[in-house]
């Protein structure tokens, strides 16, 4: 076998963002087992792509690719994928890997099907086995793993966020990789779809993704007043409130309130999980906080398999104990 | 508007799940079944499009026999009819799948017309293979934009907005016909009204049985992931907890003890 290991690197806010330094460390120890050069193409907006590809280097990235092209932007999916497939045509790798977020396995979707190649989407590992590669990757957003063969002539995968550790920036700086710029043909078709406007992110408020307090509810909150209770304490926290998908789906919160598979993964300090049972499609929207605690009537519920601690009660009764209590002390942060 | 959309029977898997002996499957036998999620959320999209600008519904699964359940779940709450492309129950690997969805989506088009927006979810709650909605766009050769959050049917276009890498929003004008694969959060789905229920009971289901094929990946088996966390420490019973509770919050430094 002969080429490259290809890793595709998002820079979306101009500098490369974490789930692709993930797939780079996977897709260097990939290129290593090959004895095959890493080549690392920058998705970026070109302002921004060569400074970008000036910081990769040895020992992990042998060559940076950057895109030099009159119209192509971010806000391009089949423009990406083009320049993708025209770089197989090009330089035969082995494998191309991306980040398995929304916008990387869009990115290998698109360009698996341009090819007609197989993607293994949210792989947590990769073992070249003979012309096969075997690989681990998530089903039901990690709750379950499979082992599957990918074989085709062009292996194509995404790494799962938050599953390898990501390569070091300043590491990767010690020498320059030879930047090489491509110029893509791009077709009409190729960049008809493209976004059309952007809205800015609305301000104000702590953000649930970014609280280091969460206090979540379930379906034992019992309605969208019965919040009131969760709203206090996360106030007093300087925390926000979020709720499980039987809270968003009956409407006693915004689905943009909702932590797991089908919402938000949410990494606090602290998760507070209170009358929430403990599906898996909640949990791992909430698995990723450094400490939980759970408040429930039911001892036996799934969430004391996960939770660090446990009060066994009704929240309508636990939570304003609490509150009053972090008065009492004068400890509030809000 | 004729719209069609695609949907996947997936196991409710409540608080664990199990395996089959033989790693290969989930044990189902004491599951119920569902719609997969963001593909809820497109049936409801395709039934509130077509309530206010006209035209036709349909909505397709690949899958056992038994997903007929599914199929007239979303005929329950407003579609206009199903196709089942029915398979033996084995799992097939999203390149496949979007092979017999593409033949299927082919036939039909040329017996009643194209179908001007194809719908599916962005990804199904169990394989999660992220790709299924765009390997049928490309087939094809149909605009696609995936992860959408809202859904603006205009004059011969659609705005598709969804939520921006570094934050905010973007919006894409497509022209139709189109494939736009949604996210849950797009719409909250009705439940179906016992009126619904038994209109739907009664239709028709258009059923064949494309052949078996693979395109990769390939399973080869299944298995959970380590557990990391052991049995919660209970640290108190009711109101009485609170000043134990108070403690812990100090201790990891989110309140000023």
């Amino acid at each position: 076998m002969s080429g490259s290991v290809l890793v595709v690197l998002m820079a979306p806010g101009g500098t490369i963002d974490r789930p692709s330094l993930e797939a780079l460390t996977l897709a260097a120890a990939l290129a290593s087992a090959h004895g095959a050069p890493l080549e690392a193409l920058v998705v970026a907006d070109p302002a921004a792509a060569p400074s970008i590809a000036a910081g990769l280097g040895p020992p992990a990235v042998a060559t940076a690719l950057v895109v030099d092209h009159p119209t192509l932007t971010l806000g391009h999916p089949d423009g990406w994928a083009a320049v993708l497939a025209q770089l197989i045509e090009a330089r035969g790798p082995i494998a191309v890997v991306g980040s398995g977020t929304e916008r990387g396995n869009d990115l290998l979707a698109r360009l698996g099907a341009r090819k007609d190649l197989p993607l293994a989407a949210n792989c947590i590992a990769v073992e070249p086995a003979g012309e096969r590669y075997r690989v681990t990757r998530q089903r039901w957003a990690g709750s379950l793993l499979e082992d599957a063969w990918l074989d085709a002539p062009v292996k194509l995968l995404t790494v799962a966020p938050n599953t390898v550790t990501p390569a070091d920036p300043s590491a990767l700086a010690s020498g320059a990789a030879s930047m090489e710029t491509i110029a893509p043909t791009l077709s009409d078709a190729d960049l008809a779809v493209h976004v059309t406007s952007r809205e800015a992110p609305e301000r104000g408020g702590i953000s649930l993704a970014d609280a280091k307090v969460v206090v979540g509810g379930g379906r034992g909150v019992g309605s969208g007043e019965g919040f009131g209770d969760l709203e206090e304490l996360a106030g007093l926290l300087g925390g926000a409130v979020g709720g499980s998908r039987v809270v968003t789906s009956a409407g006693w919160r915004p689905h943009a309130d909702q932590i797991g598979q089908t919402g938000l993964r949410i990494a606090p300090d602290i998760y507070i999980a209170c009358g929430i049972s403990g599906a898996i499609q909640h949990i791992v929207g909430c698995k990723a906080a450094k400490h939980i605690l759970a408040i429930n009537t039911d001892a036996d519920a799934p969430i004391m398999g996960v939770a660090d601690y446990a009060v066994i009660g009704d929240l309508h009764a636990v939570l304003p104990a609490i509150s009053a209590e972090i008065r009492r002390r004068g400890g509030a942060r809000a | 508007m004729n719209i069609l959309v695609c949907v996947k029977r997936v196991p409710a898997t409540g608080g664990r799940i199990v395996l089959t002996p033989d790693g290969m499957d989930i044990d189902v036998r004491y599951l119920g079944f569902t719609i997969s999620p963001h593909e809820e959320c497109a049936v409801e999209e395709a039934v509130r499009i077509v309530e206010a600008h006209g035209g036709t519904s349909a909505v397709l699964t690949l899958g056992p026999a038994i997903a007929e359940e599914q199929l007239r779940d979303a005929m329950a709450i407003g579609i206009d009819r199903a196709i089942l492309l029915e398979t033996d129950g084995r799992d097939w690997d999203p390149v496949a799948t979007a092979g017999a969805i593409v033949e299927s989506i082919r036939a039909q088009e040329a017996a009643d017309g194209p179908f001007d927006l194809i719908l599916f979810g962005n990804e199904s709650a169990d394989s999660g293979g992220f790709q299924v909605g765009i390997r049928t766009a490309a087939a094809l050769g149909r605009p696609t934009v995936t992860g959408v959050k809202a859904l603006a049917p205009g004059d011969g276009s659609v705005v598709a907005r969804r939520e921006a890498a570094g934050g905010g929003w973007e919006s894409f004008e497509l022209p139709l016909p189109a494939v736009v694969t949604v996210k849950e959060g797009i719409n909250l789905p009705r439940y179906p009204s016992v009126p619904g229920r038994l209109r739907a009971r009664k239709k028709e289901i258009e059923r064949s049985t494309p052949e078996w094929r693979s395109g990769g990946p390939e399973k080869i088996v299944l298995r959970l992931p380590k557990e990391e966390r052991t049995a919660a420490q209970i640290i108190g019973q009711g109101p009485d907890a609170a000043p134990a509770v108070v403690d812990l919050l100090v201790k990891i430094g989110v309140v000023d003890g």
